[in-house]
């Protein structure tokens, strides 16, 4: 009722669009759900007990995660909406990177709590943190509108810039969280500027109109336009840290608290290839694909061989996931490459597949770290074979899975964006791709060897303390790269059917 | 054809059995021997039904089940055996109780015999997958135990060995999938239609133009002679024998160096006819290269178990030279040499293990008159190193003697230069004999124990084939000649200008420029 009149007083004062709530719906329970965290837990002071702030954020996230697969069943039956006059788009494909993004959200809730009660820090504002990150997530996975997209980079970002530099006790956070706000500042620069000169060049910042416009026109001085998709692209790929914009990566993943850094390369990877695949393969791939398609190559084929090689070289377990978290970003971008359907639903499958093995990954490196958060080498890994032998093999399925060994996630989701590679024409890409793959292959048996091959049966292995809740991320992680590598269909139908496409506002 | 769920459970059962290992508490070890044995006896005896069942002159697979697995990718779960892959389910069914009774982990019981059934589980998958990416994934999936047989209950360098092995067959599956998906993908585009990895259809239709089909096949070659393995790519062999412990090395060779062979005859020739032929010559000069290179090899170790390792480089040589040969005989020989290899070099190793066992070295050197403190061990030594050689009358004989009869016919310089390799495998087996059991025995082994009655009940089913395939072969090959026969038909109907020079009844000239239209 009073909303209803406020809607009709705004659109009469100054013609405000009507906004049809209950589609935008997982964004704002996101985002509600981190403010009002933030308001309960303030009033109440210390009244609340402590799983408290982990248990609302995983019931935001559930919350939004069931939103989500109402509006899926919507979108099946109405179509592709684009709402907010044309500023969000409401398509599977967004929907999808949503629900992956409620994923990470719970895993990386059910990570912090255990986290943070070991190392004294518990408290609100991680989770609140953790709630409006995945809120700008999930608005850059719908954006339709390039200003949107900016402003869920943004909040995305600042979000985890803070969580990177909570642990006010190590220094390596704080350095952490410094050197992501320096470079994602020049990243997000880059980005603001290619859109000002798209803008500039199309006359539209609205990713439909760009694309029509495109359509429409031919640029005869296209100077612009190609500054600004060149600006745009160096934006995106320092988000998802491709090569030769990764450098902040490994310290950034190494010196963040291990619960942001599983989250950092899972949704913030996820959030900022959906953005990518929205500008460059919705509105851009029809008419400017000869342009960005080599600059997207070069960026796939580099950060597939850095990234694996210089995985190689670690001894840090958690540089070495960084290391390898760039190299599978090459994995994505092979499939961004193919800038077709077939392509995008390769992304999105291996998204999600490499949300569930990366949080995995992380969650084990985050109890192996112990208190204190420090025990990162990979000589800390030595006999964790013995003294907790399933939380080794639950280790070495997540990374047997990232190598792309079958029967688990990261083998079909390899699969998948080979095959999206060969359908448009790209086999030597996909032979490259195969390669880093097996150079990769190393380093993950190198933790492999660690845990079981190295050290004698009588060694002294500092005990490792499992938490419940570490236990439950890990076991949902590995229910999902199990899952989606043996009985895969319901999601790659679904990935399949998450189309994305560019919906028209309404005038 | 009526669908059958033998296969699936055959691979089935022993996923079960390594559930079951993997849920008991590690400290029951008493329990999982029995377990694992059991399963295997189980597997066994759903081969052996198989085998019974299995209908004589049927050229097609038999036995078959065809479930969908991942729909829009057109993957499904489809098995069968024809005449090629019937003796090796059989091999990899029968292997498995022997390894396992003619070895003991020395420590961690539970995961030893869980990963030894994923193994199981894995080995029968490979051999009756008829679907491109089914296989690949059993392919790729034996890799995982066999990776943690060697580096946890390997010896010395095992977990060099260990990753070698594994990183080496990754490399060959890597193309090998590139290669499969690109198959696929260029059948779709050509035919139309819904996307398969189906082999009997991919192979039915033969969609792809020449070059393309060529470019997978090398890709495919890749990763087979890897597994093979193929000189150059061969030196992962002699690290993950060595090191590995007497079940691993025993499977290894029985089941694992199968792999590659199995993978040309089956994926290689049927997949790609055209380009097998096209690339005869090169498969067949590195399969004589590996007779030679692997027999002068084992003449030179030190290390007896290696010595062995290098022999089976030699063996599959002679495997690899009668596939290409593409001939009815030389692909006959080709899979009993399989068969047969897996036989006699898994006594081998196990014969190995247990001087291993009983000594604690495996030099050359160090051992020395056997023969009068373990006089029975020796006289099956003899048996099992004759086989090896290739004596007539022994089981070896005869896949050696068809492969170089497929050979002589259908590449005759290459036959002539690997009959070289008979020679040499006397050579140096005879030369180990002679050093390690002839001579004067002193200290630690003149007091050598012999062997004792399980472990002659071990090896006991073996010599029986040994003998058996040897003297009356026949069992065998009237099963696989049909299937061998069809798959030489389908490669002259479908490769121009080729002459199948042993198939009856031949596809008259007429016929066969009729079948390929304009072109000719």
């Amino acid at each position: 009722m009073t909303a209803a009149v406020l809607q009709n007083v705004l659109a009469s004062v100054g013609g405000l669009p009507s906004i049809e709530f209950s589609s935008v719906a997982p964004s704002i329970i996101l985002a509600l759900g981190g403010v009002l965290l933030l308001t309960v837990v303030s009033v109440t002071k210390d009244k609340l007990p402590v799983w408290f702030p982990a248990v609302w954020t995983i019931s935001a996230a559930v919350a939004a995660l069931c939103t989500v697969f109402r509006l899926w069943i919507r979108v099946g039956k109405w179509g592709n909406l684009s709402l907010i006059s044309g500023a969000v788009g409401l398509d599977r494909f967004s929907l999808f990177v949503i629900g992956t993004l409620c994923v990470s959200v719970v895993m990386g809730a059910l990570l912090l709590e255990g986290y943070l009660r070991r190392e004294d820090l518990e408290g609100p504002e991680w989770y609140v943190l953790l709630l409006l990150a995945a809120a700008g997530g999930t608005t850059m996975a719908a954006a339709n509108d390039l200003i949107v997209l900016f402003i869920g980079l943004e909040i995305l970002s600042i979000a985890v810039y803070i969580l990177s530099a909570m642990h006010r006790r190590r220094m390596s956070s704080l350095e952490s969280g410094l050197k992501y706000f320096i470079h994602g500042a020049f990243a997000s620069a880059f980005l603001l500027y290619g859109i000002a000169m798209v803008y500039g060049a199309t006359g539209s910042t609205n990713l439909a109109r760009i694309s029509t416009f495109l359509a429409d026109n031919v640029i005869t001085q296209n100077g612009l336009m190609l500054g600004g998709i060149a600006l745009m692209l160096v934006g995106f790929a320092f988000k998802v840290a491709a090569v030769p914009f990764h450098q902040w990566a490994p310290d950034v993943y190494q010196g963040a608290p291990t619960p942001v850094s599983a989250f950092m390369a899972a949704a913030v990877k996820t959030a900022a290839f959906a953005g990518m695949i929205r500008v460059f393969v919705l509105a851009l791939g029809p008419t400017y694909r000869d342009e960005w398609r080599p600059m997207v190559l070069a960026l796939a084929v580099l950060s597939l061989l850095v990234g694996s090689v210089m995985a190689l070289v670690q001894t840090n377990v958690k540089r070495m996931l960084a290391y390898s978290s760039i190299g599978h970003a090459g994995f994505i971008l092979v499939a961004v490459h193919s800038s077709t359907a077939m392509g995008t639903s390769a992304a999105l499958f291996y998204l999600l597949s490499y949300t569930f093995m990366v949080m995995g990954s992380f969650g084990v490196v985050a109890v192996v770290g112990r208190k204190g958060d420090g025990h990162h080498q990979l000589s800390d890994y030595r006999g964790l074979g013995r003294i907790r032998p399933g939380l080794a093999l639950a280790f070495t399925i997540f990374l047997l899975a990232q190598a792309g060994v079958p029967l688990t996630a990261g083998f079909l989701s390899k699969f998948y964006v080979i095959r999206s590679a060969i359908d448009s024409g790209d086999t030597a890409l996909g032979v490259v791709a195969m390669l880093a793959a097996v150079i990769a292959a190393f380093l993950y048996l190198r933790v492999i060897v660690a845990m079981y091959f190295e050290g004698e049966p009588g060694d002294e292995v500092a005990p490792v303390k499992v938490p419940a809740a570490v236990s439950v991320a890990i076991g949902i992680a590995l229910a999902g790269t199990l899952l989606l590598g043996i009985v895969p269909d319901p999601v790659t139908h679904a990935a399949n059917e998450a189309t994305a496409e560019l919906v028209a506002p309404r005038r | 054809m009526t669908s059958s769920a033998l296969l699936p459970l055959m691979i089935l059962v022993p996923f079960v059995g390594a559930g079951i290992v993997a849920l008991l508490p590690a400290r029951r070890t008493e329990l999982f021997r029995p377990i694992a044995l059991l399963t295997s006896i189980v597997v066994l005896g759903m081969a052996v039904f198989m085998l019974v069942n299995f209908k004589v002159g049927d050229p097609g697979y038999q036995f078959e089940s065809n479930t969908t697995w991942i729909k829009d990718l057109g993957i499904s779960l489809h098995f069968g055996v024809d005449g090629i892959s019937l003796f090796l389910v059989v091999l990899a069914a029968g292997i498995f109780p022997i390894a396992l009774l003619g070895s003991n982990p020395d420590h961690d019981p539970k995961p030893y015999y869980g990963w030894l059934l994923v193994l199981l589980a894995g080995s029968i998958g490979v051999f009756c997958a008829l679907d491109l990416v089914v296989f690949f994934v059993f392919f790729e999936i034996v890799l995982v135990p066999m990776y943690f047989l060697i580096g946890l209950w390997g010896h010395g360098r095992r977990v060099y060995a260990a990753t070698k092995f594994f990183l080496y067959t990754m490399f060959g599956s890597a193309l090998m999938l590139v290669g499969l998906i690109a198959l696929a993908v260029l059948h779709q585009k050509a035919v139309g239609g819904p996307l398969t990895f189906d082999l009997v259809t991919l192979a039915r239709e033969q969609a792809l133009s020449t070059t393309a089909s060529r470019w997978i096949f090398v890709a495919f070659a890749v990763a087979f002679a890897v597994k093979v393995p193929l000189f150059p790519l061969h030196t992962w062999l002699p690290d993950a024998h060595t090191e590995a412990p007497t079940a691993g090395s025993v499977l290894l060779a029985a089941v694992m160096l199968k792999l590659g062979t199995y993978g040309f005859v089956r994926f290689g020739l049927d997949l790609f006819p055209e380009a097998s032929v096209w690339a005869a010559p090169v498969m067949l000069t590195l399969g004589v290269v590996g007779i030679v290179y692997g027999a002068i090899c084992a003449t030179m170790q030190k290390d007896l178990k290696r010595l062995v390792a290098y022999s089976s480089v030699a063996h599959l040589g002679f495997i690899v030279l009668g596939i290409f040969s593409i001939t009815t005989q030389g692909i006959e020989g080709g899979i009993l040499q399989m068969v047969n290899h897996g036989i006699t070099t898994g006594a081998l190793f196990l014969l190995v293990g247990m001087v291993y066992e009983r000594r604690h070295t495996r030099e050359i050197s160090a051992l020395s008159g056997l023969q009068s403190s373990a006089p029975v061990m020796a006289g099956v030594f003899t048996l099992v190193m004759l086989s090896s050689i290739g004596l007539p009358g022994l089981n070896g004989f005869v896949g050696e003697f068809l492969a170089l009869l497929g050979a002589f016919k259908g590449a005759r310089w290459w036959g002539v230069v690997a009959v070289t390799g008979v020679i040499l495998a006397a050579l140096y087996l005879l030369w180990a004999y002679q050093r390690v059991f002839h001579g004067k025995a002193e200290g630690e082994n003149a007091k050598m124990r012999d062997l004792t009655w399980s472990e002659g009940a071990v090896l006991a089913p073996l010599l029986f084939l040994i003998v058996f395939l040897g003297i009356y072969p026949k069992v065998m090959l009237d099963r696989i000649e049909p299937s061998v026969k069809a798959l030489v038909v389908h490669i002259d109907r479908n490769v121009e200008g080729f002459d199948a020079k042993d198939v009856t009844p031949k596809i008259a000239p007429a016929a066969k420029g009729a079948e390929h239209g304009g072109e000719g």
